[in-house]
């Protein structure tokens, strides 16, 4: 028999195409499961009482009426979860880095307005929060530290007395002559740049259940996870668990964009409380805690200058950046990760020999800092575009010009950044030159001309951006960091039934990972998509893992299962050999079928697992040693990663009445490397350009002087619907591939890394005749009309 | 604790006969009271539109809704649209083009979606993001959402 009609020996098979994902008919159906749709027998609510004060030292606690009223089991405070919790913080190798401790529920003081305090626990979350109110907590108040110049001036108010100061984190870059370079300058620009806090709302708020099993003395928390092996390993050490009685399950998540790549408050007490009651618990975050308690970002002031030669060429630039890292620095990650990425991202994709860069990360009263996409890269690119598109104002050169005169050529990869980084390759010229002319720049730079002599704000932005994705064990995703988060494990396994089960450490809260790793999975063993079953998100699939973050799934991911099934396919071809009476070289899998090439000899591998496995005889005990099983575990390492890049341009026009800005056309043009699954592609790359139009154009957590939270609303935090937001053109550039298994590159987060400073140059380029330049995101109507009020005078 | 109340209310064609309590949102008389999951709470306070469900044909925002409001009525939730081995049109039209990620969004979205076909011409991309702005999805950036209603609008007029 040849292969099976449907088997299409061209290869690739799968990897390339757009197949329709295989988690959409539970997701479309209401038939997913997350976590707040999980009910156990017994359950119990926890709903938690949050400090209003920004800062304030806790004079005591009395939970005597909560306890008191219907349906309440238990009142826990900071105290009790420390009796139940081992104190925990980030800690880390960098030099001038100052961990602070992070009590699940505030103990002694409370750093935030926001920070749970105390947790009730009842039959429901009704009555559970019928009893938040008559919790009484007396607060003593302490000066509020929340701006973060203020916090780092000598003689500030410490927020952690065990620390010498509110500065979590410092660190320098140099390279090259740079005060030289900036004296030899034809021209330079710069100022002070505000990227404002953002976060990132995801529509499934963070949740937690946690499941005491008495009988096993084990614990099973199924939680909004992104990091299931990494909360994994912490409780472990928190509760003084071992890993076998200690299991962490992302089931459906609803969307992560980083908020949930960090260990919660929420999930360590609900841990403690279901050990401590034997029972299971459950907390469902509101929208209101998710918008005080979930991890924000992108909160930095910017202090930088660039000095630019008469033909365009950048000599240097220098940076002063300030992070405003909130009242903890959060785990794993520390409050460096989004400051220090600034400063080693900020050169980004641009020849620039000269720079040097300091960088402090600063405590204040205000939620934690973690990841949100892009990290830190978002802000480096608003700066270093920014500064650009100034600098070629003054000395008169196109936009597009001056980055393809500065952007590193093919020829010099593998480029070394001036902060550090490596770039291996990426199409970085070949993006800028197709996204001219996918946007149709020169037409649209005459529409423009038109528009303005008609006296329209209409303006062109573009922004080219490099990142590092998969980053490997030679780099740690934030510096210094004690977690590994270098390597990727995945076991694939063809049971006794002939079913083929593939197992990751990674995880997925949208992005499609059922498909696209079925997609390298089955191409790799030769079975079909649909054969495939993907096991994630779960910390009882593979020994260690640590999950999704850092643009890291589909190069990880996809290159251990790559390994795993190359290594199975392996064994089957050796089975197979025997059963068909060949030599291995002459056996071709696909389609779930293995033959001999050329001839009409063949079997389905659900006969060959049954030969191996079951019909004893068929396989002589010899190779049944050696075959051991059709199952392999492989852990891959990118050492390195790899550099993933991107132009993106657009077109906005502001409304002289409104002063809203309209983004009338936007195009991305992204080298991610070899692509999986192109629909997928698209898609990550349209809800990034999205999340960055929102932190250009409106998304702002604003507290005032006192440290309350202004937008814990989705009324006051206003994030994009569809009116906002224009037809994304999103096209992929595969160069030449990277040097990665597979050659996948990260292309996650991309998308909001490129779009705030594309916008923010569309509006500067829209008010260039009034002379403003864009230094603070949002760019909201508001601030908007008093830029243009002032500058009209 | 307030008194109970019975209400008796239509859930995707089944007659449910309950007693709840007054201040009982209808999200959670879904969700907790009978099980029906598939309908989704994002924010609580009428800007997501995750738990958006059709009442009486109407799509309604469950979480600013009480139980007892929808005594004696209709109302059709995710689970009345499609089951997962027999989508219906909206969802198929959703997975063909690639309009869900994480999926939380996604039931209110299909309902919302479901209601504008039935009363809204949207003739061009720009009416359709009108009829889309009351739903949040963080996923997508619309650009699929948008394709995939664009589709089922052709198809509803050509018929």
């Amino acid at each position: 028999m040849s292969p099976a009609d449907d088997v299409q020996l061209t290869r690739p098979q799968f990897v390339g195409a757009s197949v329709p994902r295989r988690e959409d008919p539970r997701l479309l159906t209401g038939s997913g499961l997350y976590v707040a749709d999980i009910k156990r027998h017994g359950m119990l609510h926890i709903a938690f009482r949050r400090s209003d004060h920004a800062h304030a030292r806790i004079v005591s606690v009395d939970k005597a009426a909560a306890l008191a009223m219907p349906g309440v089991v238990a009142v826990y405070d900071g105290e009790d979860i420390a009796r139940l919790a081992n104190p925990y913080r980030a800690t880390s190798r960098m030099k001038n880095y100052q961990p602070t401790w992070i009590p699940p529920l505030a103990k002694g003081k409370v750093r935030y307005v926001g920070e749970a305090v105390v947790a009730v626990v009842a039959e429901s979350r009704y009555l559970a929060e019928d009893a938040l109110a008559h919790v009484g907590i007396e607060y003593e108040g302490l000066p509020v530290l929340v701006d973060p110049e203020a916090s780092l001036a000598d003689g500030a108010p410490l927020l952690h007395d065990d620390l010498v100061s509110n500065i979590l984190a410092e660190r320098a870059f140099a390279r090259g002559e740079v005060d030289a370079s900036f004296a030899s300058a034809s021209v330079t620009a710069g100022g002070r740049f505000h990227f404002t806090r953002t976060t990132p709302v995801t529509i499934e708020a963070r949740a937690a259940v946690a499941e005491y099993d008495r009988r096993a003395q084990s614990l099973t928390l199924h939680c909004t996870t992104q990091i299931p092996g990494i909360v994994r390993d912490k409780l472990s050490e928190i509760f003084d668990l071992p890993g076998p009685r200690i299991r962490v399950i992302a089931p459906d998540v609803g969307g992560g964009f980083g908020a949930k790549t960090s260990l919660y408050s929420e999930e360590i007490v609900a841990c403690a409380i279901s050990r401590d009651l034997k029972r299971p618990v459950k907390w469902v975050g509101d929208r209101m805690e998710d918008l005080m308690a979930t991890g924000q970002a992108f909160d930095e002031i910017v202090d930088a200058e660039i000095a630019v030669a008469a033909d365009g060429k950048i000599l240097a630039v220098k940076a002063d950046v300030i992070g405003d890292v909130g009242a903890y620095s959060i785990y794993p990650w520390t409050a460096t990760i989004e400051p220090v990425q600034v400063v080693s991202f900020l050169p980004g994709p641009y020849r620039i020999e000269n720079y040097s860069a300091r960088v402090r990360a600063v405590a204040t009263n205000k939620t934690l800092t973690g990841a949100y996409r892009g990290v830190g890269r978002p802000i480096s690119v608003f700066v270093m575009d920014r500064l650009i598109d100034m600098a070629a104002r003054r000395i008169g050169m196109d936009a597009a010009e001056i980055r393809k005169l500065n952007l590193v050529n093919d020829d010099e990869f593998p480029y070394k950044a001036a902060s550090g980084l490596v770039w291996d390759k990426s199409a970085f010229q070949a993006c800028l030159a197709e996204a001219r002319r996918a946007i149709g720049y020169d037409e649209l730079l005459a529409e423009q001309a038109k528009a303005r002599a008609e006296g329209k704000w209409v303006g062109i932005g573009i922004a080219s951006y490099a990142e590092l994705t998969g980053v490997g064990s030679r780099i740690a995703v934030a510096p210094g960091m004690p977690i590994n988060t270098g390597t990727e494990t995945c076991n694939v396994a063809i049971d006794s039934t002939g079913a083929v089960t593939a197992s990751f450490g990674v995880a997925s809260q949208g992005q499609g990972m059922e498909t696209t790793l079925a997609q390298v999975v089955a191409e790799e063993l030769g079975v079909r998509v649909e054969d495939v079953r993907i096991n994630l998100g779960d910390t009882s699939a593979v020994s260690h893992g640590t999950g999704t973050y850092a643009s890291r799934a589909a190069v990880f991911g996809g290159g251990a299962g790559t390994l795993a099934a190359k290594a199975v396919r392996e064994k089957i071809v050796r089975v197979a050999g025997h059963l068909l009476e060949a030599a291995d070289e002459d056996i071709e899998t696909g389609g779930g079928n293995v033959w001999v090439k050329g001839t009409d000899r063949s079997m389905t591998i659900r006969d060959l697992a049954r030969a191996l496995y079951s019909d004893m005889g068929r396989v002589p005990k010899e190779m049944r040693d050696e075959i051991d099983n059709l199952e392999a575990t492989r852990v891959y390492d990118p050492f390195f990663g790899t550099t993933t890049s991107a132009t993106h341009m657009c077109m906005i026009e502001i409304d002289p009445e409104t002063y809203r800005v309209a983004v009338k056309r936007y195009v991305v043009v992204e080298d991610c490397g070899r692509v999986i699954n192109p629909m997928v592609a698209d898609g990550q790359a349209h809800g990034g350009v999205a999340q960055g139009i929102g932190a250009a154009l409106m998304e702002e957590v604003i507290h005032d002087a006192s440290g309350q939270v202004l937008t814990a609303s989705l009324v006051d935090y206003v994030v994009p619907s569809a009116v906002e937001i224009p037809s994304i053109d999103v096209i992929h550039v595969e160069a030449e591939l990277p040097n990665t298994v597979g050659g996948f590159r990260g292309l996650g987060e991309g998308g909001t890394i490129g779009a705030p400073a594309c916008v923010a140059n569309a509006i500067s380029d829209a008010l260039a005749p009034l002379g403003i330049e864009i230094m603070e995101i949002p760019a909201t109507p508001e601030r908007l009309f008093r830029l243009i009020e002032a500058a009209r005078g | 604790m307030s008194d109970r109340i019975a209400v008796e209310i239509t859930v995707n064609g089944t007659l449910y006969r309950e007693a709840v309590e007054p201040r009982l949102l209808l999200a959670d008389f879904l969700r907790e009271t009978l099980d029906l999951t598939g309908t989704h709470v994002g924010c609580e306070h009428g800007i997501c539109g995750a738990c958006t469900v059709l009442l009486d044909g109407d799509s309604v925002r469950s979480c600013l809704t009480f139980a007892v409001q929808a005594d004696g009525a209709e109302i059709t939730t995710i689970e009345g649209l499609g089951e997962i081995d027999a989508l219906g049109p909206v969802q198929a039209a959703f997975r063909e083009h690639h309009a869900l990620q994480c999926g939380f969004c996604t039931p209110g979205m299909l309902i919302t979606v479901t209601d504008m076909l039935q009363k809204y011409p949207l003739a061009s991309d720009a009416e359709i993001r009108d009829g889309l702005s009351g739903n949040i999805c963080r996923c997508t950036g619309y650009e699929h959402i948008v394709r995939a209603v664009r589709s089922l609008v052709a198809k509803r007029d050509a018929t």
